[in-house]
């Protein structure tokens, strides 16, 4: 048996919803096998499985032909898998070589052998040509060479299988020649590696067997020659438009509500640009760590701007968010349960919480109940919240997309002009779903502009006036209505070139 | 890390803001130093800086402590407790067992390993904060010790006293149990796993945990050791004096938590070292004295010696607060590409081709 690693009908299931379904895949040792699909086509499951992170609902793994069965992160580091992930796993207050060494330092007499530790921390830098001093501190290291310590660490412990999970997102061009000269070097050592990225062309450069995942299936599978680009792009989508979308009630206006210009922070994003219209469904389309939802919240206010101009109305918009929102902004964040609501508060509390300065009563502006509890029940009725009693029942006590139409409801209050809106339907089952594209259907009918972030693309596709497309922290693809292309989308946001 | 105060890593080495970062303990200490002398020159005499180095060493011994566990972004509000609790079982076994000066030393210093231990299994086994868990025992040490005593004085035989005022050519005791536990201290902070480990639990717990670092052992280490210097340092002031009055080491945490973190120790964990208790006891030391020295208003005194305190926590935040800064999710790369890396096209017009 020539499997290094072995995967035989593996699933894994979240409280019945399935992430991975009935996986068999073969990794022979020293290939290197490509992984792709969308956000949410099972890569994270597939490799936290792996990885011991997770454990299979059902299914099993062999390694080098043993059944394969890892319990903790530990198992999996013992059997020879390194996983080399974009976040890295690095004290930035500890040395270079004590990052290598910390589970297991070499030692003399009980204390740490210094002398040995340097040695074979500046053989494994010269392996990998980081000229970096083995005591240098990992915090003054740049990106890319934080990862090739990662990558030394991997080597330090000799693994077999290097599993890398989007590595390059934060590295400048040389560093990933750099990266890439790394691997092939690896490679040739002998070691057997799975790149998993977004940036098609690095995969196909890269690999010499790409696995295609969708919808937790893998949907195709073979030697990278047999596929270009293009046939990459047409494996990771293929499905219906599903018929949840309610059709758009009204058209935008010629009124530009939003306008950015030039809007840039290093390290974030870049010239960004675009226009939003009055009564406009605007939908931004990126893939996970494509910078939208740190575009939403420049916009807001809540992150720094490095450079250029925001324009609302025309007028430029400086001020921390709270002037924002005087100026007509609203923001539902992509994390209801800790930025959206306060869970233990009741619904109407948490309706009221923007604008219930609104309901100051003079003198001493204590709250005018009656006032503001006729408001939250007209709200509670436009946006449909099933609940028994909005002043006595907590959030929490709410499914997840009447959660949804709370927060979207708490800035109806202060009829907003702008709604940006982060992930509305993440975490929200289909019924409530079609609520919701119809509660932001009526919130552009009634003239507000409308910013909808989203990693669903069908989502977008099915609400949107227009869409922009993000990628790497730049728009790559601006979409009119009547050209939406899954393909072409797709291809933007992987910063490829549609053919 | 190879330097005594192992101060933050932010930024390269050449930068001086950085630089002036990692020794701003050091300096601060030098001015307030430099401010006595030239108020009163006399400040700088041999006598007055042994004087104060003596009396350092009691604060001083439990920061020692109390480093190790700010290392791990806990707190440990319990040593004004331990340090009356330790030494007053030491007293009563003297008392009542006969046991002599070293036999004392060592029962407190158990003591205080016991209560650490204490402290230990309500945060690593129980998961209780550290704050909540150090602020119940606070109580609960000195309470039991009020229990014992019935609030009395207890009083320690005379070779305590001789043991405590012994002067080792020309070092007085203090100041050597001092030097000892600091050496002990560095040896393993930076010379062994164990401490290298504990640098790496206080930046990153999480991360520690995933790369199997024994994280349950480290933290039970750190308020083990903080027990033991701070029962050790009180057991060491009482054989001066030679009783414990009831109200001993009462509100002593915050002297302690504020020499570690005028030492250079962050609260925030990961940063700190051996030498951050030598310098921060030293700068408290010197505030006192030199308060007293130049005869500045004896009701002015805390309130100047708040202040300082409060200058050191604010250089913590302020640090912490860049430090975040460089680890802010970054996902793009700051140099662009070269036109000849990036992919082929960076950006598709509107009209994908057909």
């Amino acid at each position: 048996m020539s499997a290094l690693l072995g995967l035989h009908r593996l699933s894994k299931s979240w409280f019945g919803v399935p992430a991975v379904t009935d996986m068999t895949l073969e990794i022979p040792a020293g290939i290197c096998l490509g992984m792709i699909g969308e956000n949410g086509a099972g890569k994270s499951t597939l490799m936290n499985m792996i990885g011991g992170v997770v454990t299979p609902t059902s299914g099993s793994m062999t390694w080098r032909g043993e059944p394969y069965d890892p319990k903790t992160p530990a198992d999996a580091k013992a059997s020879g898998i390194a996983f080399i992930h974009q976040e890295l796993n690095l004290f930035t207050n500890l040395t270079v070589a004590e990052n290598i060494f910390i589970d297991e330092f070499p030692r003399r007499l009980g204390l740490i052998d210094k002398a040995q530790m340097i040695g074979r921390t500046r053989a494994l830098l010269d392996r990998l040509n980081l000229h970096a001093e083995p005591e240098t501190p990992v915090g003054s290291l740049a990106p890319g060479e934080r990862q090739l310590v990662e990558i030394a660490k991997a080597l330090h412990r000799e693994a077999a299988l290097i599993i890398f999970d989007e590595p390059t997102t934060s590295l400048t061009a040389r560093e990933t020649e750099k990266l890439f000269e790394t691997i092939r070097g690896l490679r040739a050592d002998g070691a057997t590696i799975v790149y998993i990225s977004h940036i098609l062309g690095e995969v196909k450069a890269l690999s010499d067997h790409l696995a295609v995942l969708r919808d937790g299936h893998l949907v195709d599978e073979g030697p990278i020659e047999r596929f270009d680009i293009p046939a990459m792009i047409n494996a990771m989508i293929g499905r219906e438009l599903s018929a949840i979308y309610p059709p758009r009630s009204s058209q935008p206006a010629d009124e530009v509500v939003l306008e950015a210009d030039g809007l840039s922070q290093a390290g974030v994003v870049e010239d960004i640009c675009f226009k939003l219209h009055r009564g406009e469904i605007l939908g931004v389309f990126g893939l996970m760590g494509s910078g939208r939802s740190e575009l939403a919240r420049m916009i807001f206010g809540v992150d720094p701007t490095g450079s250029g101009t925001l324009f609302m109305h025309d007028q430029p918009v400086t001020g921390d968010t709270r002037e924002r929102i005087a100026r007509g902004m609203a923001f539902v964040t992509e994390n209801r349960r800790e930025e959206g609501l306060m869970m233990d508060a009741t619904i109407s509390d948490n309706l009221s919480l923007v604008t219930i300065e609104d309901y100051g009563r003079p003198p001493v502006a204590l709250i005018d109940r009656e006032r503001l509890k006729a408001r939250t029940e007209g709200v509670r009725d436009e946006v449909r919240i099933k609940a028994a009693n909005i002043a006595t029942q907590a959030a929490r006590a709410l499914s997840g997309g009447n959660q949804q139409k709370v927060v979207i409801g708490k800035w109806l209050l202060g009829a907003p002009q702008l709604f940006i809106l982060d992930e509305p339907t993440r975490g929200v089952d289909v019924g409530a779903k079609h609520e919701i594209y119809t509660i932001i259907d009526k919130l552009a009918a009634s003239g507000s502009a409308v910013l909808l972030i989203s990693s669903e693309l069908e989502e977008l596709m099915g609400t949107c006036d227009r869409i922009l497309v993000m990628a790497q922290g730049e728009i790559t693809g601006e979409f009119a209505k009547n050209d939406f292309s899954e393909a072409a989308i797709i291809a933007a946001a992987f910063k490829e070139v549609a053919a | 890390m190879t330097g005594p105060l192992a101060s933050n890593p932010v930024g390269r080495s050449f930068d001086p803001a950085a630089l002036a970062a990692r020794y701003s303990a050091v300096l601060i200490l030098l001015l307030i130093v430099a401010g006595f002398a030239i108020a009163e020159p006399a400040f700088l005499s041999a006598d007055t800086m042994g004087n104060t180095f003596k009396q350092a060493s009691f604060i001083g011994i439990a920061a020692v402590g109390m480093v190790f566990v700010l290392l791990t972004a806990g707190i440990d509000l319990s040593v004004g407790s331990i340090m009356y609790l330790g030494p007053l079982l030491a007293g009563i076994a003297m008392r009542d067992m006969e046991v002599g000066v070293t036999g004392a030393l060592l029962i407190s210093v158990l003591a205080g390993a016991v209560m650490g231990g204490i402290n230990a299994f309500f945060v690593v086994v129980l998961r209780i904060i550290p704050f909540i868990t150090t602020l119940a025992t606070l109580f609960l040490f000195r309470g039991f010790g009020a229990y014992l005593t019935s609030s009395r004085q207890l009083d320690f035989p005379d070779e305590v006293r001789s043991f405590g005022l012994a002067v080792v050519f020309g070092v007085p005791m203090p100041v050597i149990v001092f030097a000892i536990i600091v050496a002990a201290a560095y040896i393993i902070l930076v010379h062994t796993p164990l401490g290298r480990q504990i640098y790496a639990f206080g930046n990153d717990a999480e991360g520690a945990r995933k790369a199997g670092l024994p994280t349950a052992r480290l933290q039970a280490f750190v308020y083990i050791a903080s027990g033991m210097c701070a029962s050790l340092a009180g057991f060491v002031l009482i054989s001066q004096i030679g009783r414990l009055d009831t109200g001993f080491g009462e509100g002593r945490e915050f002297s302690v938590i504020a020499a570690a973190v005028l030492g250079g120790a962050s609260l925030f964990g990961g940063v700190g070292g051996a030498f951050s208790a030598v310098i921060g006891a030293l700068t408290i030391q010197t505030v006192q004295a030199g308060l007293v020295y130049t005869g500045i208003n004896l009701y002015l005194q805390p309130l100047l010696l708040g202040l300082v305190i409060f200058i050191a926590v604010l250089l913590d935040g302020l640090r912490q607060a860049r430090l975040d800064d460089t680890r802010r999710r970054i996902i793009r790369p700051f140099v662009s590409a070269p036109a000849s890396m990036s992919s082929p096209a960076t950006r598709t017009t509107k009209e994908p081709s057909p």
